[in-house]
């Protein structure tokens, strides 16, 4: 069996079959597919995005969402927001879709062993960062303290609620949620989620936190722990501009001097940190 | 220079030679003739297709063609075009795919049909420009399959320059006036009373070989100096000029400056810059179908910075003022492609200076940014 | 003809600083100034350090804060006689916002670094500070409050459960 680059170049997708598609939150799915034929068989690491391409409509880049674990098929989350989101999530399983990558830079889980983790989503962000949660509970031993930090807009919104309400009752993980407003159903927390570090005691410098969610909120996560003595170096973002080749040579990821497509999507602050200061950047 | 025993000399009624030779070895040829009011490239079967006797007026926001008193053949600098444009067509096809009856994707890559192609009449900032882009596309992890089967192919046969133009900068970037390696075969053209013949330097294997079958003769001392003080005096025209010895600091420490507010005020964002310039190299993806949806293809197209939608995520434009555009194309060309590709991405060729409608020059903006630096102490969190 | 009014008379006359003494008024006067803003400047930025706060005299000043692909979202505004922030009285000291001239400003400029240290060793003059400052948050923390509870959620399209 071949890898996709071992078989065609990047710019070609390969044909993959929709096995399941499942709605999370309205008008967003999870998808999960597997290779059409037995000629190839592609591995990706936690923080890599594939383009996905709908037949006719278009690619867009989305992140793996699922389990690192269990290599053969692939996941995605995808929220239907344009012309091909909207195809995607209308697929139904046995339909084909084409797949270039995987691509872009990962998640040091290798750098992490023995450390505290601080998992920081917002929104849609923990769709990307769902297969690092998978590989800390698979291999809980090499790590430390592990935690979540999910803040949303209101309890509806949140992704894969069933697996956050599982791991916050297992306590494999330390789950902290919160909603910007809720109704009186909601018996969790309400406010924004740089509050949620206010309630938890940090060894600042053994502890490493990974973030993902709109720039707005990853901004001022990321100022907030840096105010709590978290180093830049010990703090990953998770980046996201226009993206069409996924090869550096289209230009349009240009984020600084970096492409997000080849040098990110994961970052560590210190390298970003300046150019998230710049306005329109 | 190459050793003065391995400067050739060709008489300019023996070109045509030259010309026939990269012909019958399959070579496209292609180089400057006139078009459209402009000195364009195109390509070329005779001698006579070159602009000979023409020359060009250029300036910030003008170019004019101009007849010269003499019968010079490349008497002129650059025009619109680039090489790009056949190592980086504008439109590219880069595969085709079918749908069958029960929905299954097939996606074939779409081989390049073109001939190769020999490069007539390179000038040592476009020299450079290729060779800029040379990294862009083959030197990383992805190199691009169309771009490196055209290059490899291709014959490039530099014309150094006689003069420079009121809007060239090549000395400032140290990209000219005359080429020192990289070319198959490097002209030089001379007219001297009743002499017009060209001084020719073999840079490769390829350009030895095909050298061997034009009649030549060596280069004599008086010739090999005629031919270097075209060089000089391409120098000494030379336009423009800018300090670049600071680029990369000046640029990262201003994107602040209050000098891209008074640019915001004149830039169109028209693209000409990035359409002229040889070494910009973005570019957009389309997929499009067929009606009956089962057919489909994808095409890579010249794009521009500048558009609206170019940095368009989540519901809008990331770069939605045309103060970030411009400040985004200058700071790469300049700057954040150094740190990307290890050269500049500017050859100091001047076309968007040129071409650029409002007559908007980077050698003076860079001027007036740093004469603009922010010079307050404010405390960074 | 222009007047030049004392820095004391231009703070002593606005309301935000209504019934101080005139010891306080002139301590305060002692670390002000003048300032003026074209329409688009900024007072102050997001992230840099908080040293100083403006007492708005004139025009129109936004609140902002800088959401990518969005642009300049403005969460508060502000005018004459109101103040640009509070940052500058509690550690970090650090600006966690914007504020931008939507027209010509004029404004007085206070020193924040000075009134810390002054209001350290006067502590009547840091509570009567305190006191109009946690007026000004209340109001913002409330005013913000009511800001997320979304509720223009109706959009007009009408559905099939309406009349």
């Amino acid at each position: 069996m071949k890898t996709h680059s071992e078989l065609t170049s990047p710019m070609v997708p390969l044909p993959y079959r929709l096995c399941e598609i499942s709605e999370e939150i309205p008008s967003c799915m999870t998808l999960r597919v597997e290779p059409e034929s037995e000629e190839f068989f592609q591995p990706w690491m936690p923080g890599q995005f594939f383009m996905i391409y709908v037949f006719g409509h278009g690619e867009v880049p989305v992140s793996t969402s699922g389990n690192p674990e269990k290599q053969g098929q692939l996941t995605f989350t995808v929220m239907s927001v344009g012309s091909v989101t909207q195809a995607i999530c209308r697929l139904t399983p046995g339909d084909s879709i084409g797949l270039r990558g995987p691509f872009g830079s990962v998640w040091p889980l290798d750098k992490l062993e023995g450390r505290d983790i601080i998992v920081m989503a917002g929104g849609l962000g923990l769709a990307p960062l769902r297969p690092v949660l998978y590989h800390l509970l698979s291999h809980g031993d090499a790590y430390g303290d592990i935690r979540l930090l999910y803040g949303t807009r209101q309890p509806d919104k949140i992704v894969f609620s069933d697996e956050v309400l599982q791991w916050h009752q297992d306590k494999t993980i330390d789950v902290e949620v919160t909603v910007d407003n809720a109704g009186r159903d909601w018996t969790g927390k309400v406010g924004v989620i740089t509050d949620l570090l206010k309630d938890i005691s940090l060894n600042t410098s053994n502890t490493s936190v990974l973030i993902c969610g709109p720039e707005v909120m990853m901004r001022f996560s990321a100022y907030a722990l840096l105010d709590l003595g978290v180093a830049a170096s010990n703090i990953f973002v998770s980046m996201e501009r226009n993206m069409k080749c996924a090869v550096k040579t289209c230009g349009r990821c240009q984020y600084g001097p970096y492409f997000i497509c080849h040098d990110g999507p994961v970052f560590s602050f210190d390298r970003v940190r300046h150019l998230f200061k710049v306005r329109e950047l | 220079m190459a050793d003065k025993d391995r400067v050739f000399v060709l008489k300019h009624n023996e070109l045509q030679r030259l010309f026939d030779v990269l012909v019958d070895w399959g070579y496209t040829l292609v180089g400057p003739k006139l078009g459209n009011g402009a000195i364009v490239l195109g390509e070329l079967r005779q001698v006579s297709d070159l602009p000979q006797g023409w020359s060009e007026v250029q300036d910030a926001g003008t170019y004019r063609l101009k007849r010269r008193n003499d019968q010079a053949l490349f008497g002129f600098n650059n025009g619109p075009h680039s090489f790009k444009k056949y190592l980086f067509p504008p439109k590219s096809k880069l595969w085709q795919g079918e749908k069958n009856n029960e929905g299954r994707i097939r996606v074939i890559e779409a081989p390049d049909t073109a001939s190769p192609f020999a490069f007539i009449g390179v000038r040592p900032c476009d020299l450079e420009a290729i060779q800029v882009q040379d990294r862009v596309f083959m030197e990383h992890k992805y190199p691009d399959p169309l771009y490196s089967q055209r290059r490899a192919k291709a014959l490039v046969i530099v014309i150094n320059c006689s003069q420079a133009a009121k809007t060239c900068f090549c000395t400032s970037m140290n990209t000219g006036p005359r080429a020192r390696a990289g070319y198959d075969l490097a002209l030089t053209e001379i007219l001297d009373g009743e002499q017009h013949y060209f001084t020719v330097e073999v840079g490769s294997e390829r350009g030895e070989a095909i050298w061997a079958e034009v009649p030549y003769g060596h280069a004599n001392e008086k010739q090999i100096e005629s031919s270097l003080a075209c060089s000089r005096k391409a120098q000494q025209e030379m336009g423009r000029k800018i300090d670049i010895s600071d680029i990369k600091e000046l640029l990262y420490n201003n994107y602040d400056n209050t000098r891209w507010d008074e640019l915001e005020k004149r830039c169109l964002t028209c693209g000409n810059c990035t359409m002229a310039c040889p070494t910009c190299f973005c570019s957009k993806v389309e997929d499009v179908t067929d009606l009956t949806g089962e057919h489909a293809e994808r095409w890579r197209e010249w794009d521009s910075c500048f558009t609206m939608d170019f940095s368009y995520i989540h519901g809008g434009n990331v770069r939605s003022s045309a103060r970030s555009r411009y400040r985004h194309w200058l700071v790469h060309k300049l700057a954040t492609w150094l740190d990307q590709f290890g050269t500049s991405g500017c050859v100091g060729c001047g076309r968007c200076i040129t071409w650029c409608p409002v007559g908007i020059d980077l050698t003076e903006e860079i001027q007036l940014l740093r004469q603009g630096e922010h010079k307050e102490d404010i405390d960074h969190g | 003809m222009v007047s030049i009014k004392s820095i004391h008379n231009l703070i002593a006359e606005n309301a935000f600083f209504e019934k101080m003494s005139s010891t306080h008024l002139e301590t305060l006067a002692g670390c002000g100034k003048l300032a003026h803003f074209k329409e688009g400047e900024f007072l102050v930025r997001e992230g840099d350090c908080a040293n100083a706060f403006y007492l708005i005299r004139s025009g129109k000043v936004a609140i902002e804060c800088h959401v990518p692909a969005s642009g300049e979202v403005s969460i508060a505004r502000i005018g004459a006689g109101d103040i640009t922030g509070y940052s500058w009285l509690f550690p970090p000291y650090r600006n966690n916002f914007d504020s931008r001239a939507l027209t010509d400003v004029s404004a007085v400029v206070l020193d924040g670094r000075c009134l810390r240290g002054k209001t350290e060793q006067d502590h009547e003059l840091g509570y009567q500070l305190m006191k109009r400052f946690a007026q000004v948050m209340l109001d913002r923390l409330q005013a913000t409050r009511r800001q997320m509870l979304d509720v223009y959620t109706y959009d007009g399209t009408p559905d099939e459960n309406s009349f």
